[in-house]
């Protein structure tokens, strides 16, 4: 896999980041909770590492300034979803400044289990701004590739109650009751997410995966698709602003005087 | 068009802003006691008090953590907590809400450390625009000799050390709220800030609030604001909860 710069944000530059610098490949799995995203990134971290790749593999939460945070405010009965969307964001920022860029820096492959798209789904299920949240979260990098798990909810549902045998209070989204009892609200708030990342899938463009096959199907689809990350790579998102084309046909204009 | 959505709660949303030293906790501490003694219900809110963030907030300052975005977002997170929790269901109940610092020490603070100021507007956008926004003009060397005078040591981040701007503490507090200050006074318009000469006496400063409160809400704190009648005053208890 031939890794090439420079990937770009959104439409919010980070201070001191500067994207030629970044030569190695981001790419992204997402998709609703309990659709199997965590064994697809250790298969593919194998997988890489074995083909020779250095693989950085982060996900939320599991930042060094705000993962601990968040972790003790979702033990208490007080997270407000203003709150906990920006403190999520607030995670994400340290781990894309910290672990994400200086991996890039260094030509690693970096996986992550979710990306913005994960917060602006769970912020828009609870009812927040659409606008307000892909503002705040437009700080991101625009990966390689978006790999979108997709299930509907009866499937998750079945995931849930084979595997694990109980339904979390979050992924759940108990903290705003959509039902009066787990189950109920898992389904209500589920739907609400899968809708929120479907409509995403577009606007990002996400490569939908058929999340509801057995894992090892799914992932020779992930292999398949990565093998050729090379060529396919996502340029001219309409997400992103004018000032990133400018500045981009500007690079393009100096490679192809040099 | 207005940044910040109007208050459509019973209550009222007054708040100050300043640079460090220009006297404003001072102002809005006398503020508050004199509406409560008026028999309104009022409770306060400060700037980074938050106790779900306060251990994040902590490990990032200890550690020399942030960045100039991880920083801003702390602030919101803590800032969100403050408004979803307590703000926003006191004013739903009729209290009077001071705040010592609201978004737009966020808007000055977090772009003079090089954050967009396009980007911290949209991040406060969830915040009520207060009913009044009382901001205390003080020249820079003022404000600085009253902390130097005042504190022993000044922090890192308030410093703004984080940026690298000097590498002696006091050059680099002057360097950063010179910059804090520049941005005060651009926003003042945009968001209607009552402006306080700072350099008064206290005494005089404060008649000033208390008469553009009076001029300004008046006549809607009649209505709708939870307020004692005067007789039950000494039957309850004052205290007010501090967040």
């Amino acid at each position: 896999m031939q890794l090439k710069p420079p990937l770009q944000f959104y439409n919010e530059f980070l201070p001191g980041i500067n994207c030629e610098e970044l030569h190695g490949k981001l790419i992204v799995i997402e998709g609703p909770d309990a659709v199997g995203r965590s064994t697809q990134v250790a298969k593919l971290r194998q997988w890489l590492e074995q083909e020779g790749h250095a693989v950085l593999d982060t996900g939320m939460a599991r930042g060094a300034l705000a993962g601990k945070g968040i972790k003790q405010a979702k033990e208490g009965n007080t997270l407000g979803p203003i709150t906990m969307t920006l403190y999520y964001t607030t995670d994400f920022a340290d781990r894309l400044e910290n672990q994400i860029v200086p991996a890039l820096r260094a030509g690693f492959v970096v996986l992550t289990d979710r990306y913005i798209f994960s917060i602006m789904a769970r912020a828009i299920a609870r009812g927040e701004d659409r606008r307000w949240i892909e503002q705040v979260t437009g700080f991101g990098l625009v990966p390689h590739a978006v790999y979108y798990l997709r299930a509907d909810v009866r499937h998750l549902v079945s995931r849930v109650v084979l595997g694990r045998g109980a339904f979390d209070f979050w992924e759940s989204g108990m903290d705003i009751r959509f039902g009066d009892n787990m189950f109920d609200s898992f389904v209500k708030y589920q739907t609400k997410l899968i809708r929120a990342l479907d409509v995403m899938a577009k606007k990002y463009a996400f490569i939908t995966v058929d999340a509801t096959r057995p894992s090892d199907a799914i992932f020779r689809d992930l292999q398949e698709h990565i093998s050729n990350l090379e060529i396919k790579r996502i340029r001219n998102t309409p997400w992103i602003n004018a000032t990133v084309r400018a500045r981009e046909s500007n690079g393009a204009k100096r490679r192809a005087k040099s | 068009m207005p940044l910040l959505a109007a208050n459509r709660f019973k209550g009222k949303l007054i708040v100050v802003e300043g640079i460090d030293g220009s006297g404003k906790s001072t102002q809005i501490s006398l503020l508050s006691h004199w509406l409560r003694s008026q028999g309104f219900a009022v409770a306060f809110s400060e700037w980074n008090s938050s106790p779900l963030v306060r251990e994040t907030t902590r490990r990032g300052k200890k550690k020399a953590m942030f960045t100039p975005t991880t920083f801003s977002l702390i602030h919101a997170t803590d800032f969100a907590d403050r408004t979803e929790r307590y703000i926003v269901p006191l004013m739903k109940a009729g209290a009077i809400v001071c705040a010592d610092r609201y978004a737009f020490t966020a808007y000055a603070r977090d772009v003079a450390r090089g954050v967009s100021r396009r980007w911290v507007r949209n991040l406060y956008r969830f915040a009520t625009r207060p009913n009044l926004s009382f901001y205390f003009r003080v020249p820079l060397d003022v404000a600085i000799g009253r902390i130097l005078g005042g504190r022993d040591a000044i922090k890192y981040y308030e410093a703004g050390m984080d940026m690298q701007l000097s590498r002696d503490v006091e050059e680099s507090f002057r360097i950063f709220q010179g910059r804090i200050l520049d941005e005060y006074e651009a926003m003042a318009e945009e968001v209607g800030f009552h402006i306080v000469d700072a350099t008064l006496s206290i005494e005089k400063q404060q008649r000033q609030m208390r008469e553009i409160v009076i001029r300004e809400l008046g006549d809607s704190l009649k209505n709708g604001v939870l307020r004692m009648e005067p007789g039950e005053m000494h039957a309850i208890e004052t205290a007010s909860a501090v967040l």
